[in-house]
């Protein structure tokens, strides 16, 4: 991209909403006409715009998956490193591909990458990410707590053409849907994201006519030395110094044994270092991920925090990563890496513990930390296979400025789950319960948003459970003295009675039969701020609306209430007078 | 019909009132603009009137658009509800769809209409292909009603999972309420919408419940009001829809009203454009804090199938769709973190307002900007609150906010607040017009209420508009919508079949069957229609898909046949993805009925001036006004004494008491038979 020409800044401002537009609308496509409800509901796909020479992530849209505005740069990189070896890249090319060590996140994941051409050379590229239904391996939505290699988890797929200079390859389709569970799912998405490029190429074409190429790859640039340059501006009012956080997961679903996410984060100079060196090594199961998904997730946490921080490379430029390449942040194939979504939460759970001990304004506690993928899988009584597919939400963390919000989705994702009733209507379940977890959420000045209690019967004669949860038994942390919220239970029922999981939050293949039930109990948020400090009056609302029990008001937040249920403002002073429990 | 001449109009905002008066005898109009009278909205409402009618006896209709409902929304000021459910899930309205109020930064929160402690459960079960689990005990049903009344609860809302495949137990369950309850605010989930998605029906269900005490006795006390000055006529409420109904109805459905002000804004602004002559446009409305968009082609406004009047807070009927963005008058120019020059969404809204009202506000808005181009004329103030605009203090403003910090002058500044304002309009205009497949060179925008036509010239050029429509009162617009919208009701019913699967023929006797008892509604209404159209759709996907689209069907006198449905999927689709995907089994998700009773159209005509004068007649000053990057000469225009087939080349400044209609250089200005005023742009 030539860099010879200045664009104004008041054009700039104008080019940067037509550009967005362009990502959003490429967003918004595939969510209409894409075939699997992770994608068309949960809204787990994105789109971007990004450098022809380096990949790096120019535009990305607003709707799509937020983990993926940080990982896309690497698979646009991937193709263009590939195509390097092979001949190069053509107007009418399309790269498809899944490999999660080269372009991040996991198997699922399915990238298409379109170059733009403009005089007979790149201008940009494109690209679109769609987490499909199956992609074959041992279980069915490959969330497999049992895998030890990729190849347990579902076909791996490198960079190849999807178009050969505009011709479609039908062989690869064909390879694909050899592959899958669900090929007509595949075949719908895939055809979604075609269309979604499609639009993109020729809004993209019309803007370049409107504007003439070197001033939109001017204000390509421009946008860029801005990102840095405000990344700058918010890293230069947080104090200088080191801090340090810790979190863990439960287990890898192999081996029961917690596994360490440690930051020490540094600010200096102008500059962030993000220094992961204390972290676990490489795991046998699936919770590993690969350095570019690391990097992704600390974008997410940051703008998280700092709202204003656009969806572009330049962010990242006054960052510096240290992660051992031994660590289960950094990983290679064939090490597993299904369940990345549990390993990035823990990033980003401990990025938000860092940044609230230097800056408790703009800070949040940590939200429930957890996808909770479940798929429930059988045969119907004329043999048809049936497979549901969904993740299950919980508490966001409490802040400065109120209580979490109940119930929401991760923060990594902007995903809605499904209707219950569509869920009744398309597969052999009755949902038996689906409501608020009391005292769930973390206690504090401001209350942890709460969890949620999903309870499940089986309709059918027979069928199998995976379960991919984490927070078994670490809870998601409270910040600025706030308490930690509870910890996801599962229970299931057999015949001889209710059981929980071996591996606490990890279920692979447990065998339901009908009228048996399947129940979550998902975390609440973290909690902001001592409890003790929470106004009596927000405590005796949350005992009646029955977020808190009294218990947890008389252990948690201090607050005694009397047998009419009326506070007891007696007992209540003197337990605030002691010290708090934690 | 002679003593009952008048047709009237009235529109209820935040700050007015409109009413529109057509004496339909005499071919007369008359309108006027009255303050709304806060906490009781009828008073300015009956008033407003007598202003014009002095015998309400001689009034046959009035039509109304009312914001009762949205403000109760908004505000959180409808009735204490109570909820009757499924055991096992009275959380369905708080938890969502598990989503969050914005993509970045985890700080959301809601708080849903009905207290947790009010919404009780009971045993009861249907499953998702509609046979009952287990049945409801109205005993069990009446003990809990009889709970929330002694709680307090005036409202109660009855919802069960499953009601939409059959809704046996919530209809039981209803009357056991109503045997129980002391007054008639008692919704059914599935009456309201019997449609699969139980977070959207309990929602819109629920909200209705909650806006019914409210609505119902606005609506009682507006009656009491017209009663008492011999008023005779019919009463009706305009819908979210674009559609009118009757006042009983919208006692029962009151959540229909939710976006009735501004759906009676595009509905006049179709006719009149209609009547004009053009048959696509997009309506432009811009306000303090928003710009509101809405697209109008071949004549219908398009709907949109639901909305969320706020975060958590979704209505599932149809609704005229109305794409609003962050950029109003009030909205509020500042640089970002990296010196990036920004417009909104903060919005200095109408109090303190703009820096040149003087009331407190130091940062710069777009009002600013224009003002300080010459644009607005500070001696004549829109809104009649204030006697002059502070020019001085709006360039000051200006000058250290952006103008300095990017080195520009302050012209030059408040000229890029201008650019980058219109550029986002033009982003929504784009989004509903570009992104929807229409080509924008065959719209026209249409600008309505204070700010827009400021902007329209600059809309032409941004997005390759052809034209623009101003008309000629752009202040009471909503108020004639009232005067000009059909009666229409638009019901829905999930089906959820394979398309293989299903009895064509029986699917449309259903529909024609639902259609024929809509139209008993209509007749009981008492008001004359010209005719009753029928429209039949129904949402359709492909087997796996979870979005449906919209697929028209036509019922023949031979009923409706697969093949018949099959092809009218495949065009649907085709026209919104492009790409058919052969041998993937098709669904039919919902079966939608709309009746429309189309009411006599209003001649236009009665707008037109009367003795108009020429351009040069009609010339008051000149005025310097800043526009690509130079001072340049405008005349300034009375407006409403320009004669039918004036022309006026930009730039130029039309004033009237409502707007300020601003013609860029190069655009040029005519004013059509019915005192609209057509911009387009020059040979040049």
């Amino acid at each position: 991209m030539s860099g010879t020409a200045t664009v104004d800044a008041v054009t700039l401002a104008i080019l940067k909403g037509r550009l967005e537009q362009i990502a959003d609308e490429m967003d918004a496509t595939l969510f209409r006409s894409a075939f699997n409800p992770i994608i068309a509901e949960a809204h787990d796909a994105s789109h971007g715009i990004y450098d022809a020479a380096t990949g790096e992530t120019l535009v990305q849209g607003k709707s799509g998956l937020p983990i993926f505005v940080g990982v896309m740069a690497f698979a646009v990189q991937a193709v263009i490193e590939k195509a390097r070896l092979r001949g190069g890249i053509h107007e009418g090319d399309v790269w498809i591909f899944n490999d999660p060590y080269d372009g991040g996140t996991h198997l699922s994941d399915f990238r298409l990458v379109k170059p733009v051409f403009r005089d007979g050379a790149v201008f940009c590229f494109l690209a679109s990410v769609g987490h499909w239904h199956d992609v074959g391996g041992n279980v069915p939505g490959n969330y497999n707590p049992a895998a030890t290699e990729c190849f347990q988890e579902g076909m791996l797929i490198p960079p190849v053409k999807l178009y050969d200079r505009g011709a479609f390859r039908q062989d690869v389709v064909d390879i694909l849907s050899a592959n899958s569970r669900l090929p007509m799912s595949l075949y719908g998405d895939l055809n979604g994201q075609i269309n979604a490029l499609e639009l993109g190429e020729k809004r993209m074409h019309a803007l370049i006519d409107d504007y003439g190429a070197p001033t939109i790859s001017a204000a390509l640039a421009a946008l860029k030395a801005r990102a840095a340059e405000m990344m700058r501006a918010q890293i230069a009012e947080l104090p200088a110094g080191t801090v340090s956080a810790e979190d863990f997961l439960d287990n890898d679903g192999i081996v029961d044994e917690p596994l360490k996410i440690a930051l020490d984060l540094t600010i200096g100079d102008g500059r962030m270092v993000m220094d992961f060196s204390r972290s676990s090594p490489a795991c046998a199961g699936p919770v590993n991920i690969s350095r570019a998904t690391t990097v992704a997730a600390c974008y997410v946490a940051l703008k998280h925090i700092f709202g204003d921080v656009p969806a572009n490379a330049g962010v990242l430029e006054p960052v510096e990563f240290r992660i051992d390449p031994g660590s289960l942040l950094s990983v290679t194939a064939p090490k597993p890496v299904g369940g990345y979504t549990e390993t990035i939460l823990r990033l980003i759970d401990v990025v938000f513990q860092a940044i609230a001990s230097i800056a408790p304004g703009p800070a949040m506690a940590c939200a429930y930390g957890t996808i909770n993928a479940l798929s429930l899988a059988g045969h119907r009584e004329n043999g048809q296979r049936w497979v549901m597919f969904s993740f299950f939400g919980g508490g966001h963390g409490a802040h400065g400025g109120g209580d979490g919000l109940n119930h929401g989705n991760a923060p990594i994702s902007t995903a809605t789950i499904p209707p219950l009733e569509i869920l009744e209507a398309a597969y052999p379940v009755r949902f038996t319960q689906w409501a608020l977890r009391p005292d769930s959420g973390g206690p504090g000045r401001h209350r942890g948003g709460l969890g949620a209690v999903y309870e499940i019967e089986l309709l059918e004669k027979q069928a199998d459970v995976f379960l991919f949860g984490e927070r078994g038994r670490f809870a998601p942390r409270g910040v600025v003295g706030g308490g930690d919220a509870a910890t996801n239970r599962f229970t299931y029922q057999q015949h001889d009675g209710e059981h929980r999981p071996q591996m606490v939050s990890k279920m692979v293949g447990i065998k339901l039969a009908r009228g048996q039930r399947l129940r979550l109990e998902t975390p609440g948020g973290g909690g902001y701020g001592p409890a003790f400090l929470r106004p009596v009056d927000e405590v005796a609302r949350d005992v009646r609306r029955g977020f808190v029990s009294a218990e947890q008001a008389a252990v948690s937040y201090g607050v005694a209430f009397s047998a009419n249920g009326t506070v007891d403002a007696d007992a209540t002073r003197q337990l605030r007078s002691r010290e708090p429990a934690t | 019909m002679n003593d009952r001449a008048f047709i009237v109009g009235v529109d209820v905002g935040g700050t007015f009132t409109d009413v529109f008066v057509l004496d339909e005898a005499a071919g007369a109009v008359v309108t006027t603009k009255v303050p709304s009278t806060r906490g009781d909205q009828s008073r300015g409402f009956v008033q407003g009137i007598a202003e014009i009618v002095a015998d309400f006896a001689e009034i046959g209709t009035l039509v109304h658009g009312t914001t009762v409902g949205t403000n109760a929304l908004l505000e959180r000021k409808g009735a204490r509800t109570g909820i009757i459910t499924t055991e096992g899930f009275r959380d369905v309205i708080e938890m969502r769809r598990r989503d969050r109020p914005t993509t970045w930064g985890l700080k959301g929160g809601f708080t849903p209409v009905v207290e947790r402690g009010d919404r009780l459960e009971v045993a009861e079960r249907v499953l998702a292909d509609g046979s009952v689990f287990t049945p409801v005990a109205e005993d069990e049903v009446r003990e809990r009603a009889r709970a929330l009344a002694a709680a307090g609860c005036e409202a109660v809302c009855v919802f069960f999972i499953n009601g939409y495949a059959n809704d046996d137990n919530e209809r039981r369950a209803v009357e056991a309420v109503r045997s129980v309850w002391p007054n008639a605010f008692v919704t059914a989930a599935t009456e309201i919408l019997p449609e699969i998605r139980e977070f959207e029906r309990a929602s819109t269900a629920t909200l209705n419940a909650y806006l019914q005490p409210v609505v119902s006795s606005y609506l009682e006390r507006l009656q009491q009001g017209l009663d008492g000055r011999g008023f005779a006529g019919e009463l009706l409420i305009v819908q979210s829809n674009g559609g009118v109904m009757s006042a009983e109805t919208a006692r029962r459905y009151p959540v229909r009203t939710a976006l009735s002000g501004p759906a009676a804004g595009v509905i006049a602004a179709t006719a009149i454009a209609r009547a004009a002559g053009f048959t696509n446009i997009i309506t432009c409305d811009m306000g303090g804090t928003s710009f509101d968009v809405s697209l109008v082609a071949d004549g219908k406004a398009t709907l949109a199938a639901q909305t969320a009047i706020d975060f958590g807070l979704v209505v599932r009927t149809p609704m005229i769709e109305i794409t609003t963005i962050g950029a109003g008058g009030g909205s509020i120019a500042g640089l970002d973190k990296s010196g990036l020059l920004q417009v909104g969404p903060e919005s200095a809204g109408s109090d303190p307002g703009p820096v040149c009202y003087g009331l407190g506000n130091s940062r710069p808005t777009v009002t600013d900007a224009s003002l300080v181009l010459g644009r607005i004329n500070a001696d004549r103030p829109i809104g009649g609150k204030l006697d002059r605009l502070d020019i001085e203090a709006a360039r000051a403003a200006i000058e250290t906010e952006i103008a300095r910090p990017l080195e520009l002058s302050v012209e030059d500044a408040a000229e890029a607040i201008l650019r980058l304002a219109n550029a986002k309009m033009a982003g929504a205009i784009r989004l509903v017009s570009i992104e929807k497949g229409h080509d924008p060179a065959r719209f026209a925008a249409m600008p309505f209420g204070g700010g827009g036509a400021l902007h329209t010239g600059a809309l032409i050029k941004e997005v390759g508009l052809g034209s623009a429509l101003v008309p000629r009162f752009p202040g009471v617009t909503s108020a004639l919508g009232c005067v000009v919208a059909d009666m229409r009701h638009d019901r829905v019913q999930t089906v959820n079949r394979l398309l293989d699967d299903i009895d064509a023929e029986a699917l449309g006797r259903a529909m024609l069957a639902v259609a024929e008892d809509t139209e008993t509604v209509l007749a009981r209404a008492g008001v004359a229609f010209e005719r009753v159209d029928r429209v039949f759709e129904l949402d359709m996907l492909y087997l796996g898909q979870t979005h449906s689209v919209a697929v028209p069907i036509a019922i023949g006198p031979g009923g409706l046949d697969a093949e018949t449905v099959a092809g009218a999927f495949d065009a649907a689709y085709r026209d919104a993805f492009g790409r058919l995907l052969d041998g993937i089994p098709k669904r039919v998700m919902n079966h939608r009925v709309a009746v429309i009773g189309r009411r006599p159209a209003l001649d236009m005509q009665v707008f037109a001036p009367v003795d108009g004068k020429s351009a040069e007649h009609c010339r008051t000053a000149t005025r310097r006004v800043y526009a690509d990057g130079a001072y340049h000469d405008a005349g300034v225009y009375e407006r409403l004494g320009l004669a039918v087939g004036a022309v006026i080349e930009g730039p130029a400044l039309l004033e009237q008491p409502d707007t300020t209609i601003f013609v860029d250089p190069g655009l040029v200005a005519a004013v059509d038979r019915f005192g609209n005023l057509v911009i387009t742009p020059g040979k040049g």
